[in-house]
């Protein structure tokens, strides 16, 4: 059964040093809030998985949180880069990233097999590109037709963290819109944490929602606006201006560690 | 160029846009392609169905989106599908006409780089943002339109890395390397478009717009650029297309004309 607690118990709980931590929410929905207090809390040589790592891991790699990266897209949608991040992979600044890199139909996947139990998982993808002979990605035949085919290996974080419009008192989430790959992330991690816009006494019934039920999650904790600059369908709307603004503070050292004594 | 009344990106939304047919169903990048889409859709092809890998199929966003999970794209769509979805059951089996895409770097046999250029992979010059859905949307869509603006840095003889496949190394590859979908068809840049040469796979300038000059297309071309016979010189933009576009891009809020995965 999952615990309410508050956001700074929940990542205190749940979120340790060297942990495999997976952040999703696919521009929708990202978990701001929670990764802002794994700054606070100051967590080190966390390998961070998310297949848009957007301004939240932009923000964990300047903070000096991570170790390692598993992505699949690593921009500021819309906007251009991600200076953090790059200044770490270029310069090694504030440390040197180690980067494990897919596509998102690649990370998709790996998170279904991490789901499913599975070791691995199977697509049509990657062959004749630069990414195909990397560890997590290896050739495989088709025991049926003989087709050559791709295996990627399932991810297994240790805890997964992502943000959802609701839950009741018992702990059970709803989340709808565009819902990316919570579940699957939810369901292959160790341990969860699920920020929410709201708790409720009961939750009404949505066919379009997805549904986490309280005994598949570790942690809730209420953060209302817990996403932004993301959004929450039916809650919030994208704050395309900051991930404009975010730029100009990203691409400077000295505005960027301004950013973070403001967050402290 | 002297008729100066709308700007080279103008004619290459436009340009992009004219290559979707109505009905078709269009597996779309943020920026540059997104742009065209919309404004294809705002035209002659209203019922052109538009899907980002967020998961939105079918999506009618009545102004432009500044990512591809932007809420006007969930709030419009037919329906609206989780990740590990729209790549498994949606692109992978080749379900989408035409794959949209943008490309940092290009080369002549339509090979995309969006991961590291220059120095090596574990210490790149510059660090691009990665593959996100593009290696799987130029292998599985029916075939693959490039939109990406024209310089002799961006077009370049051989990618620094292949983060999608166009035709690998020339003819034969894509069926080696099991693709299924028929690869690029066309690049449309600031400058024309450029298309494979039937025997060689490798691209050559088929189109250019009005008041372009060949010599400048070549400057441009990191590669020894080959004309078509039958070059076309492209129509300019129509008053209503060009109408179209203003209207959309003056309701997207935050206009962005870069390209991304």
């Amino acid at each position: 059964m999952a615990r309410i607690v508050s956001l700074a118990e929940a990542v205190r709980l749940a979120v340790h040093d060297g942990d495999t931590v997976a952040m999703e929410g696919f521009t929708h929905l990202i978990p701001f809030a929670a990764g802002h207090e794994v700054i606070r809390q100051g967590r080190r040589d966390l390998t961070l998985i998310r297949m848009t790592p957007d301004l939240i891991y932009d923000q964990l790699i300047g903070a000096g949180c991570a170790r390692k990266l598993i992505f699949s897209w690593g921009g500021n949608p819309g906007v251009g880069s991600l200076h953090r991040f790059r200044d770490a992979v270029e310069h090694g600044w504030p440390a040197p990233l180690e980067l494990e890199e897919h596509s998102h139909a690649g990370m998709a996947n790996r998170y279904v097999a991490g789901a499913s139990g599975l070791p691995f998982a199977v697509l049509r993808g990657y062959n004749g590109t630069g990414l195909a002979s990397t560890g997590s990605i290896r050739p495989i035949t088709c025991p049926f037709t003989g087709e050559a085919l791709t295996a990627v290996s399932a991810l297994r974080p240790d805890v997964a963290i992502v943000h959802a419009q609701r839950a009741d008192r018992a702990g059970n989430v709803q989340l709808w819109g565009i819902v990316g790959v919570q579940k699957e992330a939810v369901l292959s991690s160790e341990r969860s944490v699920v920020t929410v816009e709201e708790i409720v006494d009961s939750l009404d019934q949505r066919p379009d929602a997805v549904v986490l039920p309280s005994w598949t999650v570790s942690y809730v904790a209420e953060v209302p606006d817990g996403a932004h600059p993301s959004y929450a369908l039916g809650y919030s709307v994208r704050d395309n201006d900051y991930y404009a603004k975010w730029d100009a503070i990203s691409r400077d050292r000295e505005a960027f560690t301004q950013w973070l004594e403001d967050l402290q | 160029m002297t008729d100066c009344d709308y700007t080279s990106d103008e004619m290459m939304a436009v340009s992009a846009a004219r290559a979707l047919r109505d009905g078709m169903t269009c597996f779309v990048g943020i920026g540059l392609p997104s742009t065209a889409a919309n404004l294809a859709r705002a035209t002659h092809a209203p019922g052109l169905v538009l899907i980002y890998e967020s998961g939105t199929i079918g999506a009618k966003p009545g102004s432009l989106p500044l990512s591809i999970g932007d809420g006007i794209l969930a709030q419009t769509a037919d329906a609206v599908v989780g990740v590990p979805e729209i790549f498994n059951y949606w692109l992978q089996p080749g379900r989408i006409d035409v794959g949209f895409l943008g490309a940092a770097q290009i080369d002549k046999f339509g090979n995309i780089n969006t991961t590291v250029i220059g120095g090596d992979y574990r210490k790149p010059k510059v660090r691009l943002p990665g593959a996100g859905g593009a290696p799987e949307i130029a292998a599985s869509c029916r075939e693959v339109i490039v939109v990406v603006r024209q310089s002799n840095r961006s077009f370049v003889e051989r990618v620094d890395f292949i983060t999608s496949v166009g035709y690998g190394s020339g003819p034969g590859d894509r069926e080696r390397l099991g693709l299924t979908g028929a690869g690029p068809k066309k690049i449309i840049t600031d400058l024309g478009v450029l298309e494979p040469g039937p025997a060689t796979l490798e691209f050559r300038l088929t189109g250019v717009y009005p008041g372009v000059e060949i010599p400048t297309v070549r400057e441009r071309t990191g590669w020894d650029l080959t004309v078509a016979p039958d070059l076309e010189t492209i129509a300019p933009p129509s008053t209503a297309e060009l109408a179209a576009l203003r209207e959309l891009q003056a309701r997207g809020g935050v206009q962005s004309t870069r390209s991304d995965g």
